[in-house]
């Protein structure tokens, strides 16, 4: 009886974890984690370290096989793995929180000048290619980590989520509950956090998703141009390696190949995630 | 319509004004002195640090103030001088970015515009067939998530190394010479192929997941079912439900430039494919600020023309924009 109230109480909640698309992005999602999280503690080499003999396809001691200076690739992607799951947690914040800020904002005084002039400079950003600006910045930064390479992606990578969600923020503010507050002079501030905000919260969850997303592949792919993290190792680093020693020529695929690939069932587990939350909480796509 | 349009352009001056200032501040805001860095890095080469010097005083302008060198630099950028690259010296910065634009065109445009329209129609066609929807969507997300890169360099090993079927790097074959030849053209297009289906399979999946979405909810809508109950032809609505849905595909399209640029940047370093990527990640290597500067300029400028010309024509498909802006509606 209880599990019934539970389940009644979460809606959402039971449609989630009953919708096929959640389960199944879910648990890659979670196993990447965990490759990430244990992965170093499961391999017996350094990143760093030369492990072995160079050229080796994968095989019992090196999993994904070696690099052609002999160090171990398994190692390296599950570190690199550590630090894309941070820029993605710490970029994806920053582009979201932004975004959202803006868009709110923009979006309850639409028609004033603070929405002009938010939206001018959201269309301004929209427009500068956003992986030219961080290359000029980051090919300006002496020295860069982890921490500044998702800083400077979160904060121009935030620009279609204010868009977004100052449209959403359009249709909710001339609802009634948030005439009631207006004319109870409720402040501003708590308009926004309790009546707009806490109805768009499967919706700001599903845009951080997508941010998360987004931050990783654009950390990557600076790191594929050479201005990521200057120490430590990133999936973009290997691929760099990879293609700068020319592994596609020589066949090493494992070396090219594989850090990209975990990278992209990464980023497919959290669009199915994404397109499963989507069914749940707009029961009219449940259906499909 | 005019109205529309003085809107839009007004923003991209100014998008362009603002992109300048970032140019110009750059160099000379960020931490860490990147100047005397450059100057530092020139030290050893025999005359080096004369020439490089003179250029740097001379188009940097240092030792005046800061007003003044920001409107040398708007001086210089309308006379075309973007200054002379470190890396290919003594050539012209615009001169090298000029040559290696051409390349991007040459790729990027027939991606783009085949993969939209053939990605719109694939995810149609999803949309409205369950069993198509069924096989193809996991194969569209999968592209979509690849990075453009990683995307090119398993299409680099697979067709390139272990078929055999397609050189992997350069525009063309060292051995031949340039020219308005068959063998020329023939032997360009071998090379062009590769970079160019990279970038059109990976924008292929997003087009395509957009329009199925798309159909599904125009489907879905009141208008679709009043049709239905009237007894229209299924082809019918899907017709009408198609012109609904391309309108924010069209849209996507401005979105989505930047993500595309990008993708074809680093594509072009995996293919050693000699456009503006490939150019600004040699400036890169070899620290010619210059150059990275002059290709960020060309970059924005690239991205304000494509942008104006989606807006152009999502006037012209969609009647709303072009009754509510000139007051007919």
């Amino acid at each position: 009886m209880a599990k019934r109230e539970f389940w009644k109480k979460h809606e959402n909640l039971y449609f989630a974890a009953t919708n096929g698309k959640v389960i199944f992005g879910v648990i890659i999602f979670l196993s990447i984690l965990f490759l990430a999280i244990f992965g170093p503690s499961m391999t017996p080499y350094e990143y760093d370290e030369f492990a072995g003999a160079p050229y080796l396809a994968p095989c019992a001691d090196h999993w994904f096989g070696t690099t052609i200076m002999g160090k171990d690739v398994f190692t390296r992607v599950v570190y690199g793995l550590r630090s894309t799951f941070l820029v993605g947690l710490i970029g994806g914040t920053i582009a979201t929180v932004v975004g959202l800020v803006i868009g709110f904002f923009a979006g309850y005084y639409s028609g004033k000048f603070a929405d002009e002039s938010l939206m001018m400079i959201t269309n301004i950003f929209l427009v500068i290619p956003t992986l030219a600006l961080l290359i000029i910045l980051s090919a300006y930064l002496p020295y860069r980590g982890i921490l500044s390479e998702s800083i400077i992606i979160g904060l121009t990578a935030w620009t279609w989520t204010a868009r977004a969600v100052r449209s959403q923020t359009l249709s909710l503010k001339n609802k009634e509950f948030v005439n009631l507050s207006r004319i109870s002079s409720t402040p501003v501030r708590r308009i926004i956090a309790e009546d707009i905000a806490a109805n768009m919260f499967s919706y700001v969850f599903m845009v951080f998703i997508l941010q998360f997303n987004g931050t990783i592949l654009s950390a990557v792919s600076l790191e594929f141009i050479g201005l990521g993290p200057t120490q430590g190792v990133s999936l973009g680093l290997i691929m760099q390696n990879a293609v700068n020693w020319n592994a596609i020529q020589l066949g090493l695929w494992w070396w090219a190949i594989i850090p990209g690939l975990i990278l992209t069932i990464l980023i497919v587990s959290l669009y199915f995630i994404n397109t499963g939350l989507d069914e749940v909480f707009n029961p009219r796509l449940r259906e499909m | 319509m005019k109205k529309y349009l003085t809107k839009k352009v007004i923003i991209y001056l100014f998008t362009f004004f603002i992109a300048v200032t970032i140019d110009w501040a750059i160099p000379r805001f960020m931490p860490g002195d990147p100047i005397s860095m450059l100057l530092s890095r020139f030290e050893g080469m025999e005359g080096g640090r004369e020439i490089i010097e003179a250029q740097i005083t001379s188009s940097f302008g240092l030792d005046k103030p800061m007003l003044e060198q920001y409107a040398n630099f708007w001086g210089s950028l309308f006379k075309g001088d973007l200054g002379t690259s470190i890396y290919m010296f003594p050539k012209p910065v615009g001169e090298i970015i000029a040559q290696a634009i051409v390349y991007d065109l040459i790729l990027l445009l027939p991606a783009i515009l085949l993969s939209w329209v053939i990605g719109n129609n694939l995810g149609a066609y999803s949309g409205v067939n369950k069993k198509a929807d069924n096989t193809m969507m996991p194969f569209f997300y999968f592209l979509t998530s690849s990075p453009y890169f990683w995307f090119a360099v398993v299409v680099a090993f697979v067709f390139g190394v272990q078929l055999g079927w397609f050189p992997i790097s350069n525009a063309y074959s060292a051995t031949i010479e340039p020219g308005f030849n068959l063998t020329f053209i023939g032997d360009f297009l071998h090379h062009w192929f590769l970079p160019f289906f990279t970038l059109f399979l990976v924008q292929l999946g997003g087009w395509a997941i957009g329009m199925r979405n798309m159909i599904i909810y125009e489907m879905g809508s009141n208008y679709s079912k009043y049709m239905e109950s009237l007894g229209a032809s299924d082809n019918l609505i899907r017709k009408y439900a198609f012109r609904n849905g391309v309108l924010p595909q069209v849209s996507g399209l401005a979105i989505q430039l930047g993500t595309i640029v990008a993708g074809a940047m680093t594509t072009e370093i995996v293919f050693s494919y000699p456009g503006l990527g490939y150019l600004m990640l040699k400036a890169i290597v070899n620290q010619d600020y210059f150059l990275v500067q002059g290709c960020f300029l060309f970059l924005v400028i690239f991205m304000l023309c494509a942008n104006f010309i989606v807006d152009i024509v999502y006037m012209l498909i969609d009647p709303r924009v072009r009754f509510s802006f000139s007051g007919e509606v």
